[in-house]
């Protein structure tokens, strides 16, 4: 094996203090992986407010990327507990895109989202499983990551009810609701969603915690301070279980 | 062509007991009997007993008479009919489509398929052959019209011709008029009328003056009988080809079609690929000569043993890419069970449309950066069955379960009315609302307090009701309202439930809650 291609080690420990924070409008990266709840519907939410706000920054070069189907895969588990993407409800813009899989089994659902990621005339794969299946497994997940940076489809991966495993994806989120700001009109209604947003992994940026809120035109992102000396350094999750290790950075 | 069994029920039998013709079992007389309300009736007899006297629709009562030692065993005939399916799907070999013609025989259209087989005579030849190592035996005849080849078939010399240039009416006319197909008591008319031979009824028809002036009296005798196998016009018109005679294959008529038959019978998965990619290729040049592509494609395996195995395959967007075909055969083809070997394979398009020839070399470049939209969903339909790959639609309902459809993928979406802009509605709907259990002030008021799933969620805030009716025009009369509630509670969780009535509308107890979607 050639070493010398690999970045050193020196390199590694420099590139996450160079790495800028996250922050909306950041490129959608090929395969991110999205922990929920499956009471909520914070995960799917967010997950198609990412989408829209990478679609929305390419969307006027690319104008044809805005009429690609979206398909979005679900796992029987995942549509018991959670249930089925609702046309009315979904962002006006998606509405008429969205294809949906109903797979039966975790494995089926694999095999729809590989090929959803090998297909030319989609613009992004969303898929929600629930739990931690065995066939979700490191392999499998660096094979869908494989596949996605071959083929330029990104493939976002709502995990419901799951605990973070070995995974290959480039960003992993852990999503909970938050209280949505309260509307113009009728402060007692629920407002525009906010979703409590904690980036534990990712290749290109810091760990951080945010407030996202889906506002009409942008994704906007609310900082908040990290808190109490755990947080000071950004190497805390090397003392979480074995399991939630990550390999994004291979 | 028209094939007839003229001893199925038999051929069944010794098959089942596994003698042959004539031997052990078979050597003595016997007889297939249905019991009915006068007693056993003769179904069929074999050889010996025919010799001893019985014949088939005879009570047995009277058989045992003639020949004491008759033995006796059930007919089946609904086995036979199931077998006589079969053998129509089997007789498919030899032509594009077939027919049944039971209770004992199978009609194969053999239009221009004849050179095939090196001729008629070869094909009548490949028949018997086919048929005898199978114990069956059968009558072949080939004829313009369905009614002349079923006559030839059960009247004439075996292995009867009739070529399309011949005089039909010259060559039945020796043909006993029961060569018709009529019901026994039309024939029992003819009779008594002296009309025996189809030449005699022909002759009538015609008339003293040549002219058909005889027709007439004809029709006036069974001007009451609409039914062709009531009425010897019509089913001479039929026979003669005056008038078409509508039959119902055993498999729907179809297009564009390629087959191999085989030296040597395969039994190796490995051979079977190449064989059907060898006939996608024949099927991708057919279709593109015609300018179609195949939306549905049908694989047929003939085994040697006379059972078909089908495949079927159905396309999202019309294609004719052999690769494509392959890679979707090559999901279906794991569990054919191949007996002592497969013979013959044939690739139908059973459904095609047109579709254009497209720049190839595009296609290619294209094909480095991932499927088409429509390869992809062939891939998913293939696997996952189309149930499952769906994309929901609009629907004409103010029931929200009911306002959403699910259709195929590549269809175009149907008109819609649009929705209200206020309405909001929940990101993911529940496969069925669950019931949760609500804490209120007022029974009409808002929910203060909610469980579902065993959690509690305390309502921050609320706005509603939105109030659904029931659709009268579809619903039971009992059907109640629905008051649809946004609620979020103090962790921002949102959900969309609703209460089902009103505690003083009349109709039930308190009304239950449910919760039906999901916000972002």
């Amino acid at each position: 094996m050639d070493t010398s291609t690999l970045p050193k080690a020196a390199e590694l420990a420099g590139r996450a203090a160079r790495n800028p924070r996250w922050q909306p409008g950041a490129a959608l990266p090929l395969h991110s992986e999205i922990f929920a709840p499956a009471t909520q519907g914070a995960g799917a939410g967010a997950a198609l407010a990412f989408l829209q706000d990478a679609l929305r920054d390419t969307g006027e070069a690319v104008s044809s990327l805005e009429e690609r189907s979206v398909l979005w895969v679900q796992d029987a588990r995942a549509i018991k507990l959670g249930g089925r993407p609702y046309r009315a409800g979904l962002p006006e813009a998606l509405r008429h895109r969205l294809i949906h899989v109903a797979a039966k089994t975790p494995e089926d659902a694999l095999f729809a989202m590989e090929e959803g990621l090998r297909c030319r005339d989609l613009a992004v794969v969303v898929g929600e499983v629930a739990g931690n299946p065995r066939a979700l497994d490191f392999t499998a997940s660096r094979r869908l990551t494989l596949t996605a940076e071959k083929h330029g489809i990104s493939l976002l991966l709502v995990r419901l009810d799951a605990q973070a495993d070995l995974s290959s994806a480039r960003m992993r989120w852990r999503l909970t609701s938050a209280p949505s700001s309260p509307p113009r009109w009728n402060i007692a209604a629920p407002g525009r969603p906010a979703w409590h947003a904690e980036l534990f992994r990712a290749r290109a940026h810091p760990p951080g915690e945010w407030i996202l809120r889906d506002e009409p035109e942008r994704l906007a992102a609310e900082r908040i301070p990290a808190s109490g000396p755990a947080a000071a350094p950004d190497h805390g999750d090397l003392v979480r279980g074995p399991g939630a290790r990550s390999l994004a950075a291979l | 062509m028209a094939i007839w069994c003229a001893d199925l029920a038999l051929d069944r039998w010794r098959h089942s007991e596994g003698c042959q013709r004539g031997e052990g079992a078979d050597a003595a007389p016997l007889a297939l009997i249905t019991e009915t309300a006068h007693g056993p009736r003769i179904d069929a007899a074999n050889h010996a007993a025919r010799a001893a006297g019985a014949a088939k629709g005879m009570m047995l009562a009277d058989a045992r008479t003639l020949c004491p030692s008759i033995e006796v065993r059930p007919s089946d005939p609904a086995g036979d009919l199931a077998f006589l399916e079969r053998l129509a799907l089997w007789a498919m070999r030899w032509g594009p489509w077939s027919a049944m013609d039971p209770p004992d025989g199978v009609l194969v259209d053999v239009t221009a398929v004849a050179h095939l087989f090196g001729g008629e005579q070869r094909l009548l030849a490949d028949v018997k052959a086919r048929c005898d190592t199978r114990g069956l035996g059968v009558r072949a005849a080939i004829a313009p019209t369905a009614g002349a080849a079923w006559a030839l078939a059960h009247y004439a010399s075996p292995g009867a011709i009739l070529g399309p240039d011949e005089d039909l009416q010259a060559r039945l006319a020796d043909l006993s008029v029961a060569a018709l197909r009529l019901d026994n008591d039309v024939l029992l008319v003819l009779r008594r009328l002296g009309l025996k031979r189809l030449g005699d009824l022909a002759g009538i028809e015609e008339g003293r003056d040549r002219k058909g002036s005889g027709r007439d009296a004809i029709q006036r005798r069974f001007r009451n009988r609409k039914s062709p196998s009531a009425n010897p016009l019509i089913r001479m018109d039929q026979l003669l080809g005056r008038v078409p005679e509508p039959l119902l294959p055993v498999v729907p008529v179809t297009a564009p079609m390629v087959q191999r038959r085989l030296l040597e019978p395969i039994r190796h998965r490995q051979l079977l690929d190449t064989v059907v990619s060898d006939l996608a290729q024949d099927m991708a040049r057919t279709l593109e000569a015609m300018g179609e592509g195949a939306r549905r494609l049908q694989l047929g395996l003939w085994r040697v043993d006379g059972e078909v195995l089908v495949r079927e395959l159905e396309m999202a967007a019309a294609t004719r890419d052999p690769d494509h075909m392959v890679r979707l055969f090559a999901d279906r083809l794991d569990d054919i069970d191949a007996g002592f070997g497969i013979e013959m394979l044939r690739l139908r398009a059973a459904w095609s449309q047109p579709l254009g020839l497209d720049q190839s070399d595009l296609e290619a470049a294209a094909e480095q950066h991932g499927t088409s939209l429509a390869a992809c969903m062939d891939r998913l339909t293939t696997r996952l069955g189309t149930q499952a790959v769906q994309r929901p639609v609009p629907r004409a309902s103010h029931i929200p379960e009911r306002a959403q459809g699910w259709q195929p993928p590549l269809e175009p979406e149907p008109a819609e009315q649009h929705q209200l802009a206020f309405h909001t509605r929940p990101l993911k709907l529940l496969e069925r609302p669950e019931r949760i259990s609500v804490l209120y002030a007022a029974p009409e008021g808002y929910p203060r307090r909610f469980s579902w799933r065993g959690e509690v969620c305390e309502v921050a805030r609320v706005e509603g009701p939105e109030r659904i009716a029931p659709e009268w025009w579809r619903e039971r009369g009992t059907a109640r309202l629905r008051d649809y509630y946004r609620v979020e509670d103090e962790a921002g969780r949102r959900y969309w439930i609703y209460r089902n009535g009103l505690p003083t509308d009349g109709r039930g107890g308190m009304p239950d809650w449910y919760l039906q979607g999901l916000f972002a």
